[in-house]
Formats: C-alpha cells, structure tokens, sequence
C-alpha cells in the first residue's frame, strides 16, 4: 500500500461510501465516544489550553532547529551501536530495509503499527523478496488478513468493521470457529501472533517519538505488540518520518500525555516503551542489530513553506475524531492512507495535486480540528491555503468555477452591477420558484436542491425598505 | 437578499436600543464565497468596497458572525499593504456580530422581548469558533419572555452549509444537514433559532423539505418580537 488507497475517482469513492450505512454507524458511535473520553481528560488534567501551547512550543521548536536534533539524534544512536540511515524518498528507504532483510536471509518479518512505512510501500517490497510480512497490531492484521484492505484511520485503523465483520474476516480467510466476542477475538489473534513474534528474522517498527539526547525511540500501544516486536527478533530496524524527534525525555513525557489523550481519551496507553540501542551485554532480549530509517519523502519541501505547522502533527488524530465531513464519508472516501483533516492537508503535499485535489474541498472549514489539534496546528487554514494554491498555481480549478469567481471579481467591484444583480435574482429565480422556494434549483443550485429547498430571493428589498423606513416611512 | 425580514429585525431592535443607524448604499457581499473557494484575487476587489464603504462608521454589525469574522480577516488578507492593511486593520476593530455588540458594547441583556415557545440553538461554527462568540447569544435568550429553551443535541457540530461546499460537496452537505435536522427534531422544540444566515437557509431548507413544522428564526427576529 502506498499513499494511494485507490484508483477510483473521488466521487465513486463517495458515493460507495455514503451507502455504506454500516460504516457510517460505526464512525459516528466512536466519534462520540472519543470525543467524549478525550474532553473528559483534559477536563480532569487541567490547563488544557496551556498544555496545548506548550506542545505547540516543544514542536515548534524542533521543526526549527531540525537540522540540530537530526543530527544530535544521528550521533547518539550510533553510539548505542545503531546504524542510522537518512532515506531522501520512499524508494532509497524501502531500497536500505530490502538490502537489510537480504543481508539477514529473512523470510519473515513482524511489524508493529506504523503509517510511514505504509507511506513509503513497505510491505509490497519486502513482499517482493519472498519475505512474509506479519502485521502485529490488531486492527492492521485484520486489515491484512481481509486481502490487505486500506485503513480508514489513522490511529485505529479498522474502525469501519463491527465484530460480526471481523469474526466473518477470520473466520473465511482463516476458518475461525468460534464467536465474535471481542475477548475470544483478540485470544485468537494473540495465539496466532505469539508463535511469530518467536520465529521473525526481522521486527519493523514505527516510531511516535525519538528523543535526541539519549538516541531512544519511543513507541505508544495499548496491545504491547510492538515490545514483542523489539524484544524477540535478532534485528530491529525503525521506520521514522524526519520530523518526529523530541530533544529529550521531558518533552517526550508532554506530547505522549497530549498523544494518549487526545487519540482515544486514555491518561496513558498499557505500553510506552523507550528503547535505546542494541542488546547490551547481560541483556535477556533486545535486538542484536539496529536500524533507524529516517524518512524525508517530501517533508523538507514542507519544511520553511507555508504549510509547515503540519509538521508539528503527532498522529493523534483527534481532528478525524472530531470533523463532521470525516463522520459521513468515512476514511476510505479520501483516497489516501491520511484521511481527515490531517489527511486532506498531507496528502497533496506528500502525494502531489493530482491525485488529491478534491480533498482540499471535502470541509467546511468549520474549524472543529483547529479546536481539538493538541499541538495548535491551525487545520481549517492550511486546508484553505490548500484551495488558495490550486486556483494561483496549479490551474486545476473547474473551468465554470473560474468564470463564477470572475463575474463575483467584477460584480464586487462595482456596487452598481451588484445591486442591479440583486435587482434581477428575484425575476431570475421565478420559473422555478414555487411557494416562495426552490425546489428544483439551475446551476449550482441543483446539488443544493438534492437535499433542501432554498429560499426565493426576496422581491422587496432590504435596502430599498431602508431607504423608505431612513425617510420616516412606514411599513 | 434571501434574509430581508431579519435585516428589518436588525434596525427595529438596535433603533430601539437607542442606536442610530445608517445602511451604506455601497455595500456589497463581503468576499467570502470566493475567499473561501481560494480566490484571493477577485475576492480583493470586494473587500476594498467594503472598508471604503464602512470607512466612516463608529461601529459595524453584522447579524451574521460568519461575515463579521471575514471582516476581522481583512487585516491577514491585506498584510503588508501600506495602504490597505491600516484601512482593514480599522475595519477589524470596530466591526461586531450583532448578539456581541448589544451585550458588550450596548451592554444589555434584555431586550424587553417576548415570544412564546420552544426554541432550540443552533451555535453557528464561525461565530463560536472563529470569532469566539459563544455567550451572547444565550444571555439575550435567556431574557426572551415566554421562551422556553432546550439544548441542540450535537450543538457544536457543522450544520454542512460551509459556504459553496453545500454546492460543491452537495452530497455530504446533504447527510450532513440531514442529521442536523434529526437533531433540532429530537429536541421537541418548535422554534430553531440561530444567528447566521447560511446554516439557517441550510437548515431550513432541509426542514421544510421534509415538511416539518418547526419555525426557522434569526436570533434578531427573536428579539424584535413583542
């Protein structure tokens, strides 16, 4: 899987998912519940809105001083015996892990969750080589298991299946026998999954944050999955995207607080897990050989350019939990492994125009992500940036947009042409004006009159009643 | 021009705070449908009318916090324009919503009006998030005689207007408006207030397309009633 989850259009991906009422059920219940479990959290820590600027500081910070902390971070891995490889696109860093896994003769590798190794295509190349690739995270190996469908998330990552889907996914693919109690589920997975963990060549893992000072990673999961996946393999190679380092634990410990809460609404998740270097001597488990792949594929472009503050995104995606446009068409309608807010803004920058320009367009800019981002990335305005640059740059602006937005240039521009246009919008209006509504509207109209009526326009005018009523006139 | 009953409203209440008013011939929309659509450029042209338009006035107020919040933009759109950016900046500081002015400015809570009811809320994403007026609205509500209020379930989420995304997303906007509509129902309330023209239209639309008997009103239109 690339960043790319599909070669529909846009609009079949909509349409598909909007009939999907069963998806649709199930975004929405946990929206709520996420919703409410993280404003609870904040309520109970307290100084939300300081905890906020305080991560907005700590990631402002880093982007700032990147090169700094990069290298910091570089230096000290190396130290702790780690090999450190810096992977300018998504193919020189699938090329480093192939080498890697060639080197080891693996033939099977566990992974933990991780969205940048889905960004770069990791799995399809390992795959290539004849190596098994395990996903060890409950939701990516259902997903895995069900002919490796897209996540629609991006935190969890099956949210659009219920546990009769699921217990159906494993029971076709896998001959499950048993129900869809989400205990005997997860009891069935894990069985599956520990005889992995010991046989693996290789464990990959993502990386939420690495601490510069100490050359550590840290990995936040509720399922413990990823200790398993570094503990046991003789080789550990990380997967991060440049822009997730932290300058020391202190910092970590805020944004894991900030992360943890504003994900699912938990104080803390069951796993945090630093890790630093390889086995030492007198180690029981722990890696024997280390590899961190930083990934910049895009991100330096980001970098220094208007659309910087995403940089500052931990992945908590509290902005998909809470976007009312995310609640109806689900993660799959984006198209891209990035869904949501954060999605609709990363996905172009690191993906192209092309083939996400409508995303820019699905929000209404209601600014509920700017509201709940835990690092104060200001969502709703690089979404709006996003449009600024398609009609000034690209050029792939609707042809009848353009000249609508020409007439409005030129209408604006003249309080004449705009008051004759108010004039005549009543006269205009009135073949398909019906009991002072439109029902079936021309135009553009016609997608608002799907679903709603919309007013006639007003054959009196506000402005000439005020003219009359400025005279003393009367009603 | 959709709305004229609720600009009407809008006079007759703040004339009879004791406001004096005067509706600039010149004015015209405030940019934002092309603004917000990534027409910078031609929305320029508009913006310009309306600073000049409004350049004498002690204050603004707009019954839309939607459109007083694009004239607080003003001064981003025009940064770094000696010219303009001083003239937006002016435009910015004077201009309110209308709920916002009569209680932090006028200083007023009650209005002296009445109206029999069961009214619902709907809190306008711009106005409460953008320009972050959020109590205004209920401390005048709370004084409306008669006026019994029940909470919107869902209150804070997006009615699905946004602008040309109910055109342009006219499906989405579609379910999202849908379940709005479901929302203000459940509430039981025969009135549903709101203070911005697009989500009302929205709503309204919706609710009388599906031929419900719940009364759309503008919050001035609630506050002018006697």
């Amino acid at each position: 899987m690339s960043m790319k989850t599909s070669d529909e259009d846009f609009q079949h991906r909509l349409t598909k998912e909007l009939e999907n009422t069963f998806m649709r059920g199930a975004v929405s219940s946990a929206q709520e519940r996420f919703q409410t479990r993280r404003l609870k959290q904040a309520e109970e820590l307290g100084h939300w809105e300081e905890w906020r600027s305080h991560g907005e500081e700590i990631r402002k910070h880093v982007l700032a001083n990147l090169d700094y902390y990069l290298y910091q971070l570089s230096e000290n891995v190396s130290k702790r015996g780690g090999h450190v490889y810096f992977a300018q696109t998504a193919k020189e860093a699938t090329d480093y892990i192939q080498r890697i896994a060639k080197k080891k003769n693996a033939t099977k590798i566990v992974k933990s969750k991780s969205m940048v190794t889905e960004e770069i295509n990791l799995n399809a190349a390992l795959q290539q080589l004849g190596c098994e690739v395990i996903e060890t995270d409950l939701g990516e190996y259902i997903l895995q298991v069900d002919d490796h469908e897209p996540p629609s998330h991006i935190v969890v990552p099956a949210l659009h299946k219920n546990k009769e889907q699921i217990r159906d996914v494993f029971k076709e693919k896998q001959g499950y026998e048993k129900t869809e109690k989400p205990e005997e589920l997860a009891l069935y997975v894990r069985e599956k999954l520990r005889n992995e963990y010991l046989t693996a060549d290789i464990g990959i893992t993502g990386c939420n944050f690495a601490i510069a000072e100490s050359g550590s990673i840290t990995l936040v999961t509720n399922e413990g999955n990823a200790d398993l996946v570094t503990a046991l393999p003789k080789t550990q190679i990380t997967v991060m995207g440049m822009e997730r380092i932290v300058p020391t634990f202190e910092e970590m410990e805020v944004l894991v607080g900030l992360l943890t809460r504003s994900a699912v609404g938990q104080k803390l998740t069951s796993y945090i897990t630093t890790l630093t270097g390889i086995r030492d001597e007198g180690d029981t488990d722990g890696p024997e050989e280390f590899h961190l792949v930083i990934v910049d594929n895009g991100r330096s472009d980001i970098l220094g350019s208007e659309f910087q503050p995403i940089l500052q995104c931990i992945r908590c995606a509290a902005c998909v939990n809470v976007c009312p446009v995310y609640r109806h068409i689900g993660g799959h309608t984006y198209g891209s492994i990035y869904s949501g807010p954060v999605g609709i803004i990363l996905s172009p920058l690191l993906g192209g125009y092309d083939d996400f320009k409508e995303l820019p367009y699905a929000s209404t800019l209601c600014g509920a992500c700017t509201d709940a981002c835990p690092v104060k990335i200001p969502l709703h305005q690089l979404i709006l940036r996003h449009r600024q640059v398609i009609v000034e740059n690209e050029g792939k602006a609707p042809i009848s947009e353009k000249l609508l937005m020409k007439a409005f240039g030129l209408g604006a521009s003249s309080p004449t042409l705009y008051k004759m246009a108010t004039k005549m919008a009543s006269p205009a209006m009135y073949p398909f004006t019906k009991d002072h509504k439109i029902s079936n509207g021309p135009g553009p109209l016609k997608a608002w009159t799907e679903a709603r009526d919309f007013p006639a326009p007003n054959k009196d005018r506000f402005r000439d009643w005020f003219k009359h009523h400025e005279k003393g006139g009367e009603e | 021009m959709f709305q004229g009953d609720v600009g009407k409203a809008v006079v007759k209440v703040l004339e009879r705070l004791g406001c004096d008013l005067d509706f600039p011939e010149n004015q015209i929309c405030c940019g934002q449908p092309a603004y917000n659509s990534g027409y910078v450029k031609e929305s320029k042209n508009a913006m310009k009318k309306m600073i000049t338009a409004f350049e004498h006035a002690e204050y603004v107020v707009s019954p839309s916090g939607s459109c007083a919040f694009m004239f607080k933009e003003y001064a981003e759109v025009f940064k770094g324009d000696p010219v303009w950016e001083p003239k937006a900046q002016a435009l910015a500081d004077k201009t309110y919503e209308f709920t916002e002015f009569i209680v932090d400015v006028l200083k007023i809570e009650d209005v002296g009006a009445r109206l029999e009811g069961k009214a619902t809320y709907h809190t306008s994403c711009h106005m409460t998030r953008l320009l972050g007026v959020t109590e205004a609205p209920f401390k005048l509500l709370n004084h409306v005689e008669g006026l019994q209020y029940v909470e919107l379930p869902g209150k804070e989420r997006c009615c699905g207007f946004g602008g040309t995304f109910s055109v342009k997303m006219g499906d989405i906007s579609g379910e999202m408006v849908n379940e709005k509509v479901q929302n203000v129902d459940e509430t039981g309330a025969d009135i549903l207030i709101g203070a911005d023209a697009g989500c009302l239209i929205n709503i309204g639309g919706r609710l009388n397309r599906l031929g419900k008997p719940i009364r759309v009103m503008h919050i001035a239109e609630v506050l002018n009633c006697r």
